[in-house]
């Protein structure tokens, strides 16, 4: 097990820490009645565990960790369909390697490479585009997986390949969206949130107003950070101040990467590229309106679920999650990683039941690695 | 996966295409400008973007870009993408090659 990183700043550090206790201390926020900020973004998750920040804020601050990790939020019948698509004998499929261990209902795209898919784990869509170049007596498929961040970079090479006239190459498109699980989550009345820490680098592209609903309609705060630990310790402290001081904003602790209005290029190839989805399936979350992103009909010789006949395009089709998987429950904050009854013994990195092991930076996987599990080994 | 990680840009390649070669920590690899390009290619030359699986997607000054490799390193997210860019060139030899690199 890796150890909890020390802080290469402590000065700084300690004194946000500081400030946060007293802004706490403040609101009236105790370790019985804390306030409650989630972190969407599953990089946050990581560098809140690996710098221990969890447990050095006071005891009136509790993390929620939410579900900004793409891989963590795939549900099953996408993996199975992605399996589907890659052993076809003409398919060679490219995805990002985070992906590779996620288990389907029967295997993992690890395991179809294993039993002779040619799978291929590339870097980048470019690296996919570039596969299709060179083997144009093959389909090559790349498996679109993630938020704003990455999204661009998927509608730009398909606006390549549309240039090109690749016609061997397509996108398995199951790019999904930061603000809608949000307002689901917002929605639920289970949901205790006082506010939250916005991802960076997705605002880096969209820019910050697509939350401004949270503060509108909820009356909840939100700061997008860097993810340095002292970004998160900056940025929740205003998050706090602003519940000290009975204000909702969107603000931006980021500004130095994220400009207000996002990367005008990376919005116009989503806008040309994509169109909503009536609704998207999120593993544990289940179906969540306009969610998810398709390929729009102009670019539809792309669209691999055009191309198969399967996914979305084949027709509703559901499939279970894994019995005793509680990764719905954690990733809306109802349960801790260490209460599921599968943490550390049905359920590890190395054999994970649910997705929110399966990524690094998943919840119960940061808390696996950075000292969680002890708390789930049983005593002897 | 949606962090970007600091590298510069040191020539541009394909002009048509918007690729230009950036130096990842010590890694060369070809990368989209397009998102970073507001006026005439050359003048990325030189510059530090935060690249996002192979795009350039916000140019950010060196300061910043030293500051968050570091960060990126204390997540183990730097490796992760160095491994992922020599994944991607494996891939490219197709999957024999491919195969070799992962049990290598």
């Amino acid at each position: 097990m890796k150890h909890v990183q020390e802080f290469r700043d402590p000065k700084p550090a300690k004194a946000l820490i500081a400030r946060i206790g007293a802004v706490l201390d403040r609101i009236g926020a105790t370790a019985e009645k804390p306030v409650h900020i989630m972190e969407i973004c599953g990089g946050h998750t990581h560098a809140i565990f690996r710098y221990g920040l969890d447990k050095l804020v006071p005891p009136g601050l509790e993390f929620i960790h939410g579900p900004g990790c793409p891989v963590c939020v795939l549900p099953m019948s996408r993996v199975d369909e992605c399996i589907e698509i890659a052993e076809r004998p003409e398919v060679i499929f490219t995805t990002f390697g985070d992906a590779m261990r996620v288990p389907g209902t029967g295997k993992s795209l690890m395991q179809a490479k294993a039993d002779g898919a040619d799978i291929r784990m590339v870097y980048s869509p470019l690296d996919a585009l570039e596969i299709a170049r060179r083997n144009p007596e093959r389909e090559v498929v790349f498996f679109g997986l993630g938020f704003e961040t990455t999204t661009p970079s998927t509608a730009l090479s398909i606006q390549a390949a549309a240039r090109e006239g690749l016609a061997n190459f397509s996108v398995f498109c199951n790019h999904i969206t930061v603000p809608h699980p949000i307002r689901a989550l917002l929605d639920d009345p289970h949901m205790v949130l006082d506010g939250f820490v916005g991802p960076g680098h997705v605002s880096m592209v969209i820019g910050v107003h697509p939350y401004d609903f949270i503060a509108e309609d909820y009356g909840k705060p939100l700061v997008v950070a860097g993810f340095e630990p002292l970004d998160l310790l900056q940025s929740v402290l205003m998050v706090l101040e602003q519940i000290a001081e009975g204000r909702a904003e969107i603000e931006n602790q980021y500004a130095r990467v994220v400009p207000e209005h996002g990367n005008p290029v990376s919005l116009a190839a989503i806008a040309d590229v994509y169109e909503a989805r009536p609704s998207f399936e999120w593993r544990g979350l289940g179906e969540i309106d306009a969610s998810g992103l398709r390929i729009r009909e102009a670019y539809r010789a792309w669209d691999a679920e055009e191309k198969f006949g399967i996914g979305y395009a084949a027709g509703a089709r559901s499939v279970a999650e894994p019995e005793g998987c509680m990764c719905g429950a954690v990733m809306t904050g109802r349960m801790k990683p260490v209460a599921c009854p599968q943490f550390g013994t049905g359920c590890t990195p190395e054999m994970p039941l649910g997705a929110l092991m399966v990524s690094s930076e998943g919840a119960c996987a940061a808390y696996y690695q950075y000292g969680g599990a002890r708390a789930a080994e049983p005593a002897e | 996966m949606c962090l970007g990680i600091p590298g510069q840009i040191i020539e541009v390649t394909d002009e048509a295409r918007m690729m230009a070669l950036a130096s990842v920590s010590g890694v060369r690899r070809e990368v989209n400008v397009a998102c970073v390009a507001t006026g005439a290619l050359e003048d990325l030359v030189g510059q530090w973007a935060l690249i996002h699986v192979g795009f350039a997607m916000s140019l950010i000054d060196e300061d910043e870009a030293a500051k968050t490799l570091e960060a990126l390193r204390g997540l183990g997210e730097a490796q992760e993408t160095l491994e992922a860019m020599a994944a991607g060139d494996a891939a490219l030899a197709g999957p024999a090659r491919d195969a070799m690199e992962e049990s290598a």
